[in-house]
């Protein structure tokens, strides 16, 4: 799953897009911890994956009102068109 | 209870999947509720009530749930959906897939060699707790101010008035700064020269 | 008394230290106060110990001062140390006396100049080391002078550095010089390794104790040393940087190049007369170089116009001739007249310096004329001086100096009637040269008006040198008395000819050289105009004007092929480094540039592509 995610996060050129394969790959490493947590019958596992689910609330709070913002900024959500910090 | 395990984690691949390829925003997201679903029913599976149940509330419930309201926010038609079959050309998929498939065998190479018995145990939302509240108490704490900073930033970011189109930004000096595309170096070397 | 000797290079060394580090901003009269004081007191400190040394002399004839062992490198322990006896006190008091008044002249002759102090600064450098070379007791110390005086001839050549001519010619000076300097260099590695050490006394004891007169070894090193004593002192081969030379100031030019830098090839053989005495072969080359010159020389003198150039010439014609007394083992002859030559080659300069001063700047010796009534001491100082180079008899110290050297040519042990021949036909040629310079400047219809006139302190300095200029040949015999304790005396081993005889020859060339200088440029002027037009005669005056064509010669020979292999190689293979390591930076630079597009997928990317390889990493290594 996170290489699907990562391949999707490569590929897509959608900000939205990108944005979801992104909680792809959370998803996808959190299910890895509780996996991992189960097999060694610990409780360690749940509690990773909680930390990382309130990661990945805050992030796309975050990242969704930059997406907002960009797409009044610039009419489009292509990520390609955000290059402007480039060397 | 191995076949449900089997049949779920196949949903979550299969739609994960359908999801990438989508041309609609909307229906991309759904199928990614979907995934997200198959991955709860694997949690309780595994013996994992909680984490199921935080995954269908938290992650399926609010998250993909603000994807869809700024999803139809942007309300993207067809026009949307030309650009997208436009970007998604077949040969585009190759190299991300091949570094992908790398990165899959590595892991899947250092994985290997441990197995044992799914859902041997439950873990209950009782020791999940005590562990959480135990030697965990710091990282709930701080997750708790990144979930405040987080508010308090998208509420900032998101509350800011779109800005005036873009302009030169040597606006003051009635100046055309020199397009130095992409060379730091050179960047300096350009300069018109000004009257005096 | 003796043992201020250690003052001497000090005292002059200091003044200059403060000249170049301060020089700005001290005033003219302190500048002044610096630079000739030093050199003043630099002098009385030499006749004080001269004194001494003279009416209480040491052991030995010779005094010895160590200040401090230089370095001590797997025995090698060169000192700092001086060594004073009569060939050095000579030279030292020459050098400090007549540098002393020569200091007094371009106090006043430089006042213009707004780099006055760094004038001093270095003609007060020039001093130090010229003395440093003179006491120094080995040839290491020597070698410090020796460059050093180098040094600052290049720096007064160039002087006016502002006009590229004058800096080609201090270069021009400073690589011929170096060539000899080579040579030199070599003949000390070769003394060193033979003999084992550099201590001038100590070199010359096991020198003739180890060596056979005439072995190879010490041939080799004498004709090294010759090499670098012919280019310090302008002799044929190397004579070619002295008239160029003089596009330095003037008193520059009466100081270093009449009367001390260029006498240090001479001081050099005589100091190390010893091993050129085991090695005849050396010594006629020592002669033969002297006697070439001194004729070369004055051929080209004849031509001239430059009156500098002149003077130059006949400077390079008189060392000639104290190279031919070094050459025949007249030792005692040469310093004698290396003593006069350095008085009135001085008197000369000086004198030339106030005509082109007070005419503006001008060199030209055929647009002068009828100067003897407008500066009448010029003309009379520079006439007792010219009579002293042409050898006027009996009235002129350079008369007996000069007459010595040319009788000794024929009745040392080494002498020869050929180099009796040169040297006389070189006195036909110096009077001749002398008095058609007199005549042209002094005599006859005025040409360029005088528009400024000396002051008291150009003026002095020109009286007291004519003093010594006359007098100083009536020395000769105490003068020769107290050579005997430093160099032998030249026996006379060829007879057939007494000293008298070969004086009388010489003074009636004397008197044939005035009259044709006489008829050829103020009697009938029109006759040396058409002896020029001749074509023949034309092509051979030419010739001579241009230093018998050497510049040429060295130019087609060893400057162009030398600037064209270096054009060739401009970039090497050495260069090709430093800018590799150039271009490889642009090229990464160039390279990481481009990888910073500022996409966020090409980003995520080459992280994924990282994680994949340190993963990779970690797996299998």
């Amino acid at each position: 799953m996170f290489s699907l995610g990562l391949t999707s996060l490569l590929v897509r050129r959608n900000l939205l897009f990108v944005l979801m394969s992104l909680e792809v790959m959370l998803n996808a490493a959190g299910l890895a911890f509780v996996v991992a947590g189960s097999r060694w019958h610990q409780a360690d596992g749940q509690v990773v994956f909680l930390f990382i689910l309130a990661m990945a609330a805050a992030e796309v709070a975050v990242g969704l009102a930059l997406v907002v913002q960009i797409y009044r900024h610039f009419q489009s959500l292509d990520v390609d068109g955000l290059d402007e910090m480039r060397g | 209870m191995e076949l449900a395990f089997y049949i779920a984690g196949a949903v979550a691949v299969i739609s994960t999947i359908l999801m990438l390829t989508r041309m609609n925003v909307v229906h991309a997201l759904l199928y990614l509720i979907v995934s997200f679903l198959a991955v709860a029913v694997d949690f309780y599976v595994l013996g994992a009530p909680f984490v199921a149940a935080l995954e269908v509330i938290v992650y399926a419930g609010a998250i993909m749930v603000l994807f869809v309201f700024v999803g139809m926010m942007f309300n993207l038609g067809q026009h949307a959906v030309k650009m997208e079959r436009q970007w998604l050309s077949p040969g585009i998929w190759s190299a991300p897939a091949l570094l992908a498939a790398v990165l899959l065998i590595e892991v899947v190479y250092l994985a290997k060699g441990s197995t044992g018995a799914i859902g041997a145990s439950v873990i209950q939302p009782k020791e999940v707790a005590l562990v959480l509240f135990g030697p965990y108490m710091i990282g709930i704490e701080l997750a708790s101010m990144l979930l405040l900073a987080g508010m308090v930033g998208a509420y900032h970011i998101g509350s800011r008035q779109a800005e005036k189109p873009e302009i030169q930004h040597d606006a003051d000096t009635h100046e055309r700064r020199a397009d130095t595309s992409g060379d730091l170096v050179l960047a300096g070397a350009h300069q018109p020269s000004r009257t005096p | 008394m003796v043992s201020l000797l250690w003052l001497i290079p000090a005292l002059p060394l200091a003044s200059a230290l403060v000249l170049l580090l301060f020089g700005p901003r001290l005033s003219r009269g302190a500048a002044a106060a610096f630079g000739v004081g030093s050199i003043g007191l630099a002098a009385l400190t030499t006749i004080l110990v001269s004194s001494s040394f003279i009416n209480a002399p040491p052991a030995g004839n010779a005094y010895t001062q160590v200040l401090w062992t230089w370095m001590n490198v797997a025995g090698f322990a060169p000192q700092i140390g001086f060594y004073l006896d009569a060939l050095s006190l000579v030279m030292v008091l020459v050098v400090t006396c007549v540098g002393f008044l020569i200091h007094i002249y371009a106090a006043e002759f430089m006042i213009e100049d707004e780099s006055y102090s760094r004038y001093f600064g270095y003609m007060n450098l020039f001093v130090a080391s010229m003395i440093t070379l003179l006491l120094a007791n080995n040839l290491l110390l020597l070698t410090l002078g020796w460059e050093g005086v180098g040094l600052c001839s290049f720096l007064l050549i160039g002087f006016w550095y502002r006009e590229p001519a004058n800096g080609r010619a201090a270069r021009k000076a400073f690589i011929v010089t170096r060539v000899g300097d080579t040579a030199m260099l070599l003949g000390l590695y070769l003394l060193f390794t033979r003999l084992g050490t550099l201590q001038i006394q100590d070199l010359m004891q096991r020198a003739s104790a180890q060596w056979r007169p005439g072995s190879g070894f010490a041939v080799a090193a004498a004709l090294l040393l010759l090499g670098g004593a012919v280019g310090k002192s302008a002799q044929f081969p190397l004579q070619v940087w002295l008239p160029d030379a003089m596009a330095g100031p003037t008193p520059t030019s009466a100081l270093i190049h009449a009367a001390t830098m260029v006498t240090a090839g001479v001081y050099l053989i005589a100091r190390t007369h010893v091993l050129f005495a085991l090695a005849p072969a050396a010594q006629t080359a020592v002669g033969v170089a002297g006697a070439g010159t001194l004729l070369l020389a004055g051929f080209s003198a004849l031509t001239q116009h430059d009156i500098k150039r002149v003077l130059a010439y006949s400077t390079v014609s008189q060392i000639g001739y104290m190279f031919l007394a070094l050459g025949v083992g007249a030792w005692q002859a040469a310093m004698f007249h290396f003593l006069t030559h350095a008085f009135f080659k001085a008197l000369l300069f000086l004198g030339a310096g106030v005509i082109i001063d007070a005419l503006h700047d001008e060199h030209s010796m055929f647009r002068m004329g009828g100067l003897r009534k407008e500066l009448p001491v010029a003309f009379w100082t520079f006439l007792i001086a010219g009579c002293s180079l042409a050898g006027l008899p009996f009235l002129t110290a350079g008369f007996f100096s000069k007459d010595l050297i040319i009788w000794s040519a024929w009745s040392a042990p080494q002498g020869h009637p050929l180099f009796w021949i040169a040297g006389m036909a070189g006195a036909f040629l110096t009077s001749l040269y002398t008095f058609r310079l007199i005549f042209r400047v002094f005599f006859g219809p005025v040409g360029t008006p005088v528009t400024k006139r000396p002051g008291y302190a150009m003026t002095i300095p020109l009286v007291v040198l004519a003093f010594f200029a006359i007098v100083a040949g009536y020395l000769k015999g105490p003068f020769l008395a107290v050579m005997d304790s430093v160099l032998p005396r030249t026996v006379e081993a060829h007879t057939g000819l007494t000293e008298v005889s070969s004086e009388v020859v010489a003074a009636l060339l004397f008197l044939v050289g005035v009259y044709f200088a006489w008829l050829f440029h103020l009697r009938k002027r029109s006759l040396a105009e058409a002896l020029v037009a001749n074509p023949a005669a034309h092509a051979l005056h030419e010739w001579w004007f241009a230093g018998w064509g050497f510049d040429w010669i060295y130019d087609k020979a060893l400057v162009q092929p030398f600037v064209w292999v270096s054009q060739i190689n401009k970039s090497d293979f050495i260069d090709a480094f430093y800018t590799g390591v150039a271009r490889l930076t642009d090229l990464l630079y160039r390279g990481l540039s481009r990888s910073e597009t500022g996409r966020v997928r090409w980003y995520a990317a080459a992280m994924a592509g990282g994680s994949v390889l340190f993963i990779a990493v970690v797996l299998f290594l």
